[in-house]
């Protein structure tokens, strides 16, 4: 088996993929099985609080990633269209058409997702998840728990730190009435810390690319993202980034880079594009440009200031209110600019994703801000994360080998 | 009735009302786009609510903020205000409802130079008590920061006023909206459009004033109008969508009534009437509670079902037109369960999408033509 393979691919491969795959395909046999093991199941929204369901022993599983994976599984469009057929708009998120008609439908690469026995929708991503919790809510008659986190145009004022941490207060009673028993809160607090230690290995990894060559991509981290937003409060997400982190400093330590030749940065904007990320990072790796970082895989611990790892629940409520998606463009060109100084990029390119307005309006206001600041190219890319329908290859390939050409005169101009 | 042709002036060209309206009162005039605007704390302030509804034009400007899939009320808008034809207001507020308008505010705030700018950072549940708590206290900070925008005290006399002027406006409206539900030819739908759109633009002491008259010729007629016609269908307008398309005429012209609606720039403007005892912050939160809920917020998972279908009964419906702004999510994302709901019931619908285009309207008319025909053989 070994021969015929590339010695200088092999190199390049990050050991960890296996682990994780190992990993998630565990958590997700576990997660079907629960009715056997009489574990409850609660769905979750990417950027919900996740960590009093690790401390009460429920399954938490991700409709969003759940999403991701349909998207790579190259299944979205069918789904999709399962959906327009029951009504929903081809113009709403992909995310939620997929998983919708996954339901009733039980397909999708893994079979559908196990049934819920409760729904925990934080809307501190967006208002669609508010609506798709709602049609999960009437499809499976379970409770819904809706956890608002008011929006940071320019502040997060004292009402609404206020309003939010009564709800955790709620949160926690809802939990302690569906599983009919209390929060352990010696639990809670470990978890409250093992939560905060797995978001930190987390961006220790992320910064890692700052070393040149970047030892991991934008397309890395968005593989191995799964576990920080499925399973951080768990031991085991600490156990497999202190893991990844040493496979990474090893990397650095012996020069391997995520790409052959890495000889220009990028930073990546919005979500990925689930059924081409093969594609783009090969396009990009040829013209020897390396996405060094992203706005998304970063969100998972963009908000680690605001949370005091020994006052989980009582911090949670900002940590959980400031994150990326939920304050105004003008802070989020500013925290752009930042990642673009500190992995020292040289160009940012933005995926519009049709499927995700509140991380794609504004994005031309970002794009503005971030050329007259730091003068730097970028290139837009039109397309949807999970419906293949919206990407057209031929003209984001001229626009991308177009994009290059800017980044390299600009560099030799310099 | 007279009135109505003045209202028609008024509705077509909202922009030049305003203009011509604060320079002979001097008024300041304060913008905004959704229902859930606290008009009656604008007024107390001494400025003037004005609704905004993109006035049609080419979207050249707003393309390089707002990419293509978003809803043509939102970049119309955007288009009028970089256009520099919003430049008369004085200030522009964002109630928080859905992710599109979320980004509209940012976006307005970085790049309409014009006017102050504030965000009413309302909750997205409505069902809860500390919901309701928060709701308050953000109402309380609007007032304070109009306040110093406007430079003046908001007192709670002034927001009492308010109050009793804007709830005999509501009470004005809805008698209309009862008066046709026995008899549609009090007042043809395309009035009915322009009344409750009026009502949203006109300095709203003269408004109140027509409406009254208006209403007291329909009550003086309701013995003696032609009642033959009435053996059209009835149907009711949903799916609300934020601004205000003029689908009443099409609807009448292929002989069929609109018996009502559950549009925010319809009954749900008007519905409700907020207390003039106790705080009155509190009483404006209470009727933002009570109402019929914005699908952009939450209140229970099936409100706005059990809503339409009483709307129907109570109208003596026929049908449902279902009208759906492309790129609008939480309308669209409601529109299949309140499908199923009324299929449920065996009461027929037809969704309409509406986009901002004159070609669109000829097309419109022969769905809803056809519509009317299967209708007729149930
Ligand atoms: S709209 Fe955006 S943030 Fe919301 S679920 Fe879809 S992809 Fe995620
Ligand atoms: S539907 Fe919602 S967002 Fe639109 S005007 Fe009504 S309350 Fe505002
Ligand atoms: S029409 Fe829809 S998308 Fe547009 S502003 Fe209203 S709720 Fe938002």
């Amino acid at each position: 088996m070994a021969e015929g393979k590339d010695p200088e691919k092999e190199k390049r491969k990050i050991k960890s993929v296996k682990k994780m795959k190992a990993i998630m395909t565990k958590y997700y046999k576990k997660a079907k099985l629960a009715w056997l093991t009489r574990k409850k199941i609660a769905w979750i929204t990417s950027g919900g609080p996740v960590e009093p369901l690790i401390a009460m022993n429920i399954i938490p599983v991700y409709p969003e990633n759940h999403g991701a994976m349909i998207g790579a599984s190259k299944m979205g469009v069918d789904l999709c269209q399962k959906a327009e057929a029951m009504g929903y708009s081809s113009d709403l998120c992909s995310y939620a058409r997929s998983d919708i008609s996954c339901a009733p439908a039980k397909g999708g690469p893994i079979g559908g997702l196990p049934k819920p026995n409760m729904l925990i929708c934080c809307n501190n991503i967006c208002g669609t998840v508010l609506k798709w919790y709602e049609v999960q809510a009437r499809y499976f008659n379970v409770p819904l728990f809706i956890l608002d986190t008011p929006f940071c145009h320019t502040q997060f004022t004292q009402e609404a730190r206020q309003y939010v941490k009564k709800q955790v207060e709620e949160y926690i009673l809802f939990l302690e009435k569906v599983c009919k028993k209390k929060m352990d809160h010696d639990r809670m607090k470990e978890v409250g810390r093992l939560s905060v230690e797995a978001q930190r290995l987390w961006q220790a990894v992320l910064d890692t690319a700052q070393n040149r060559p970047a030892p991991l991509s934008a397309f890395d981290a968005f593989f191995h993202l799964a576990l920080i937003v499925t399973l951080r409060g768990t031991r085991q997400a600490v156990d497999y980034y202190q893991e990844l982190l040493a496979e990474m400093k090893q990397r650095v330590a012996d020069g391997i880079g995520a790409i052959p030749n890495e000889k220009h940065r990028l930073l990546w904007d919005n979500l990925p594009i689930w059924y081409r990320t093969r594609w783009l990072s090969q396009k990009f790796a040829a013209a020897d440009a390396c996405l060094v970082a992203d706005t998304y895989t970063s969100a998972w611990c963009g908000a680690l200031q605001y949370i005091d790892e020994n006052n989980f629940l009582e911090s949670m409520a900002e940590g959980y209110s400031r994150i990326y998606l939920n304050i105004g463009i003008d802070e989020m060109a500013r925290q752009v600019i930042q990642m673009i100084d500190k992995y020292k990029a040289d160009g940012l390119v933005m995926h519009s994703n049709r499927s995700c307005k509140p991380y794609s309006f504004g994005q031309l206001d970002i794009q503005r801000i971030v050329r007259e600041e730091r003068g730097l190219p970028s290139l837009m890319i039109e397309a949807d994360m999970v419906d293949e329908r919206f990407f057209s290859e031929s003209q984001i390939d001229t626009r991308i080998d177009a994009f290059m050409e800017v980044v390299r005169e600009r560099k030799s101009g310099i | 009735m007279k009135q109505m042709k003045e209202l028609a002036g008024i509705t077509g060209n909202p922009i030049a009302y305003a203009r011509r309206l604060q320079e002979t009162s001097g008024k300041k005039i304060i913008g905004y786009m959704c229902s859930y605007a606290p008009e009656e704390i604008i007024h107390a302030a001494g400025a003037h609510p004005l609704r905004l509804f993109g006035s049609g034009r080419n979207i050249l400007l707003a393309d390089s903020h707002l990419q293509s899939y978003c809803c043509s009320l939102v970049r119309g808008v955007l288009e009028d205000a970089l256009a520099g034809n919003l430049n008369y207001l004085t200030g522009m507020i964002f109630p928080h409802t859905c992710d599109t308008v979320q980004r509209l505010s940012d976006i307005w705030r970085l790049n309409v130079p014009e006017g102050f700018h504030l965000d009413i950072v309302l909750p997205v549940k409505l069902d809860t008590a500390d919901a309701c708590q928060y709701l308050i206290d953000v109402l309380h900070r609007f007032r304070d920061d109009l306040g110093k925008a406007l430079q003046t005290k908001i007192s709670d006399d002034d927001l009492r006023k308010s109050i009793t002027l804007y709830n005999n406006i509501r009470n004005n409206l809805q008698k209309v909206y009862e008066l046709r539900k026995s008899n549609p030819d009090l007042l043809s739908g395309r009035d009915v459009y322009a009344l409750v759109k009026a009502a949203m633009i006109m300095d709203r002491e003269s408004y109140l004033t027509i409406l009254q008259a208006v209403v007291g010729e329909m009550q003086k007629a309701t013995g003696t109008a032609d009642n033959k016609k009435n053996r059209r269908k009835r149907l009711i307008l949903s799916g609300g969508i934020c601004s205000q398309p003029d689908i009443y005429s099409l609807v009448e012209d292929v002989g069929a009534h609109i018996a009502g609606d559950d549009l925010c720039t319809g009954s749900r403007y008007f519905a409700g009437q907020i207390s003039v005892n106790g705080d009155p912050i509190t009483a404006i939160a209470e009727r933002y509670v009570k109402r019929v809920v914005c699908p952009a917020k939450h209140m229970g998972n099936r409100s706005r079902a059990e809503n339409l279908l009483h709307l129907v009964k109570d109208c003596h419906a026929d049908g449902v037109i279902f009208m759906l702004l492309k790129f609008c999510d939480p309308h669209a994302f409601d529109y299949p369960y309140l499908k199923k709901a009324l299929d449920k019931e065996g009461l027929p619908c037809l969704l309409l999408e509406v986009e901002d285009q004159p070609q669109a309207q000829e097309q419109m008319k022969t769905r809803i033509e056809a519509f009317l025909e299967t209708l007729k053989t149930l």
